[in-house]
């Protein structure tokens, strides 16, 4: 299985996702530089986090306008499965790839902590791994997380299934307090409508190891494989 | 261009910080009036900052030497071999006066000067660490200082993608006028392709990479090197603008160029620029260089000689490498969208000589601009010994758990989590160890060893005692990283004084230096690195004295790490280190004596470095050995504090202290005596015996519970939670307040 990783000028946790995917998919990912432009045939694209151009416009806003995101968007067109982690899911936002936008932090700050998240459904080839409803514990590391959308397109997303992680107590419970950056309903990650694209702020790249202080991160990839397999 | 003509007054050098002895010497070296360029070059190169001339002289008496030093003081950053072929490369510095001017771009462009002196050597940055002390909580600029310095530490690191994993932060009314902000950066390289400074090869080329050079900090080594003034925010415009997404390319630029056989020697351009990055290749190589400024490039038009060469702009390097790599060399900063810019030659002269518009603006003879640098024999007077208090003479609390609380939110000791979230601690996917604990530790990538990484200084000690003071900051270093189960190898200093032109300044400095030395020597702890930052002064009052210490430890297997967490309920809680019969805590200098009693003053606690040493080693045994659950070095507050510290990292745990009969109980509990450790174990025969055998005291103080409470003897007791909240409350509190 051939998975690749979308490198900008800014991304930083390319590496972390590497490390993700070489356990679980058993394989070494491709690096796309994003003067790249023919991206070979893969099964997976990954766009990993970090501040793809310094994001002094939009964080995301730069990135998603670059050639290869030309060729990601067709490729996710044609069906194949597209990641977006934090600044790759604000990348994606950016792009129209899902619906949306971050915006900043409620807090204003940079906000970097383990926080929980439901699964809200185990039905797609990313939550495959985990069970619906389960609580997991990961870490955010973002100042736009603050994912915006109307009414309309909340009910929509909400309606069809297509939100994929929810902030919410060690408990499993929503709450303000434990919405890190404000974003509506406790949004924390999102699907298309065909759930072959999952954006998301939290890093499960990042809660992988028991070093990490916990693995519940792994789940996502290992389904991922699975499911790609 | 010509060069401009500006008359050489006394009024100009004065301005340019050079004494009438040194513009005498300068004159000597010239053979002729210099011209204004000239002047600059020397008055940033003989600035206290760049030349070290107040400072230099005790610096040499620190033990720079060690069996895995592989490059000591003198670099742009101190190297030692951690092993497997592997080089951890290290370095702290300060930027102190831009973050009080400027909180947000000072301490951001800190961290990014830190970062390249760093990369630069070959290393990729894998930790930062930073030290900050800022004044009294009630001054009114305290808050806003505060939120910029954080702000910019974290919008600079956070964006380069190198996790922030320790530090620490103080408050004391000493740095109401003059915040010290303190930035430290660790990178991994292949031991064998470590990258020096050095210029070599008359013939060949000089060549700038990065930003380009505009008309910002010019002369910030030298604003570096004096007091403040009331007027000193009108200095704004020589504070530099950072941008760390060009520092990211550049490090990745400067890495992968690295990989090639192009490079002969590499230096960033940090304080002074392009003037202090050339005559410092120059210097240590025995060579000249030609510079031809017209081809430097720049942001603005109309540049002088003078703004080109002491510019601070940010994200600039200078290489030297064979004409023949220069193709090669390009193509890789082409890749990153970076400039790349043959600017001149290396020659045999030994004379730095600069040309623009076809006229030779500047030429210097770089030997004795580097050797005849000035360097003083201040005057310094030893601080007066502090009285030690008695702890009989120092008042009990009513509740012990009440002064608990009390210090648990005290601006020095409550939670720093509101600082640490706002950096990301976790990029790079290899912190094992977060913020919060004893020492940061991130794992060296692919691997299953450890770095463990600390900042420390206690001021008050410092200045109650300059020797003690100075010692104990590099102590508390290793202790720390001895508390995760590292080996303390090597360590950087950042020392923060006044002005040395005061004899009481100096004699703090020579204090200071002549402790961490000793500890250095008692620990086989060198230094490999450092930074000095005097003249902290504003309208004459000085800071404490502050010599930060950052120290790096190594550990083979990162599975057998420790942290101040407990475990589980029913372990021995056991002091190591303190005598069973001394019972009488020290609480001179202490936290409770300032924020409990009101009162700052007296000796503080000795050290015994031989004790401390043996205590250290015992403990890193024992946690290597898996027979400790959780540990946790006894520092500010006292036992109780290190306790609490402990239990509050932990969820739904308690634990129960026994004072011991006879015990003054407010000084056994708060007493800052140094050399010891808490640990938790389900083992305590083990403990007790390894100790006893090692002539080490130990002994047992209480027991983790399932309670969530904290309880000593006597029923004076208080809920963990309460504590929390207190403990975690002050600073969000004090940020939120005030508008």
């Amino acid at each position: 299985m051939k998975t690749a990783i979308i490198v900008f000028p800014g991304s930083n946790r390319e590496r972390d996702m590497a490390v993700a995917l070489r356990r679980s998919f058993g394989t070494e990912p491709l690096m796309i530089w994003h003067k790249d432009l023919d991206l070979p045939s893969v099964d997976l694209i990954v766009v990993p986090g970090g501040f793809s151009y310094g994001d002094y416009l939009r964080a995301g806003a730069m990135g998603a306008h670059s050639p290869v995101m030309r060729t990601v968007k067709e490729r996710a067109d044609q069906g194949v499965p597209v990641l977006g982690v934090c600044n790759g899911f604000q990348t994606l936002t950016e792009a129209g790839m899902l619906p949306g936008a971050l915006m900043r932090n409620a807090g204003l700050k940079f906000v970097c902590r383990t926080v929980h998240l439901r699964v809200e459904t185990a039905q797609s080839m990313f939550t495959s791994g985990y069970a619906a409803g389960q609580t997991i514990a990961v870490p955010v590391a973002h100042n736009d997380g603050n994912y915006y959308a109307d009414d309309v397109t909340l009910d929509r997303l909400e309606d069809r299934g297509l939100v994929a992680f929810r902030y919410v107590d060690a408990e499993g419970a929503p709450s303000d307090e434990a919405n890190p950056n404000g974003s509506r309903r406790g949004i924390a990650g999102i699907f298309n409508d065909t759930k072959t694209v999952l954006g998301l702020m939290p890093h499960p790249e990042d809660a992988i190891d028991p070093l990490h202080g916990g693995t519940d991160g792994r789940g996502l990839f290992d389904g991922l494989a699975r499911a790609l397999a | 261009m010509t060069i401009p003509n500006v008359a050489i007054t006394p009024e100009l050098v004065a301005e340019h910080g050079l004494s009438d002895d040194e513009y005498a010497v300068l004159l000597t070296i010239m053979g002729r009036e210099p011209n204004i360029t000239e002047l600059g070059i020397f008055s940033v190169m003989w600035s206290e900052h760049c030349s070290y001339k107040s400072s230099k002289r005790w610096l040499k008496t620190l033990p720079t030497e060690g069996p895995h030093v592989i490059q000591g003081p003198g670099e742009n950053a101190g190297v030692i071999d951690i092993g497997d072929g592997l080089a951890a490369v290290f370095k702290i510095e300060s930027h102190n006066h831009p973050s009080f001017i400027e909180p947000y771009q000072g301490a951001a462009t800190g961290v990014g000067g830190i970062l390249r002196d760093v990369f630069t050597m070959g290393a990729r940055p894998v930790a930062n660490l930073n030290a900050l002390r800022f004044g009294s909580p009630d001054h009114p600029k305290t808050r806003h200082l505060i939120a910029g310095v954080v702000g910019g530490i974290g919008g600079y690191g956070n964006c380069v993608g190198v996790p922030t994993v320790a530090g620490e932060v103080n408050f004391h009314p000493a740095y109401n006028g003059n915040i010290l902000v303190n930035a430290m950066t660790v990178g991994l390289a292949r031991a064998d392709r470590i990258f020096y400074s050095a210029a070599a090869g008359p013939g060949n080329s000089v060549v700038y990479v990065g930003a380009k050079t505009g008309r910002d900090g010019i002369h910030g080594a030298t604003m570096a090197s004096a007091e403040f003034s009331e007027d000193s925010e009108e200095k704004r415009p020589t504070v530099q603008v950072g941008d760390p997404f060009t520092e990211k390319l550049l490090i990745e630029a400067c890495l992968e160029l690295m990989q090639k056989d192009c490079i002969i020697a590499i230096q960033d351009m940090g304080a002074a620029g392009l003037t202090s990055s050339s005559v410092e290749m120059a210097g240590k190589g025995g060579l000249g260089i030609e510079l031809d400024l017209d081809r430097v490039p720049v942001r603005e038009t109309g540049m002088t000689a003078y703004e080109i060469m002491l510019s601070e702009s940010q994200e600039r390097m200078l290489m030297i490498i064979r004409p023949e790599s220069e193709a090669e060399a390009r193509a890789v900063f082409d890749k990153w969208d970076l400039d790349f810019a043959v600017i001149g030659k290396v020659t045999e002269t030994g004379r730095i000589v600069l040309r623009m518009d076809g006229s030779v603006q500047a030429e210097i003879p770089v030997g004795p601009l580097v050797t005849e640098a000035p360097e003083y024999d201040r005057p310094h007077v030893a601080a007066p010994k502090r009285p030690m208090i008695a702890a009989s003479d120092v008042p009990a609390p009513d509740s012990l758990c009440g002064a608990l609380a009390s210090l648990m939110e005290c601006p020095d000791l409550a939670s720093r989590r509101w600082i640490w979230e706002q950096y990301d601690h976790l990029v790079m996917g290899d912190t094992m160890i977060r913020p919060g604990a004893d020492s940061g530790v991130v794992r060296v990538q692919d691997t299953d060893r450890g770095l463990a990484l600390t900042v420390d200084c206690t001021p008050r000690y410092c200045v109650a005692d300059p020797e003690i003071g100075g010692a104990q900051a590099v102590v508390e270093t290793w202790r720390n990283i001895t508390a995760v189960g590292a080996t303390p190898l090597a360590i950087t200093n950042n020392l923060n004084f006044g002005n040395p032109q005061k004899p009481e300044i100096m004699g703090q400095i020579v204090g200071c230096v002549a402790g961490m030395g000793a500890a250095c020597r008692a620990l086989d702890y060198p230094v490999v690195s450092g930074n000095v930052s005097l003249y902290n002064e504003t309208e004459g009052q000085a800071i404490l004295p502050t010599p930060v210490i950052g120290g790096v430890g190594l550990i083979d297997d990162v599975h057998k790490l420790c942290t101040p967490s407990l475990k589980a309920a029913g372990h021995a809680l056991v002091v190591i280190g303190q005598p069973a019969d001394r019972h009488d805590g020290w609480l001179g200098a202490s936290l409770y004596l300032r924020e409990i009693a009101g009162r700052e003053e007296g000796a503080p606690p000795p050290l015994d470095l031989a004790a401390e040493r043996r205590t250290g080693d015992l403990v890193r045994g024992l946690i290597g050995d898996g027979a400790v659950t959780a540990c946790h070095d006894v520092g500010d507050g006292g036992l109780l504090v290190a306790i609490a510290e402990m239990a509050l990292a932990a969820r739904g745990l308690g634990a129960r202290i026994e004072v011991p009969a006879g015990a003054r109980a407010h000084a056994w509990c708060f007493g800052e005596d140094q050399g010891r450790y808490v640990v938790a174990t389900a083992d305590t025969d083990r403990i007790l015996s390894a100790a006893a055998a090692a002539g080490v005291p130990a002994t047992v103080v209480g027991a983790t519970t399932a309670d969530g409470d904290l309880t000593v003897a006597d029923g004076d007791r208080i809920s963990l939670e309460t504590l929390r909240r207190r403990h975690e409350a002050w600073l969000p509190g004090y940020m939120a307040g005030g508008g």
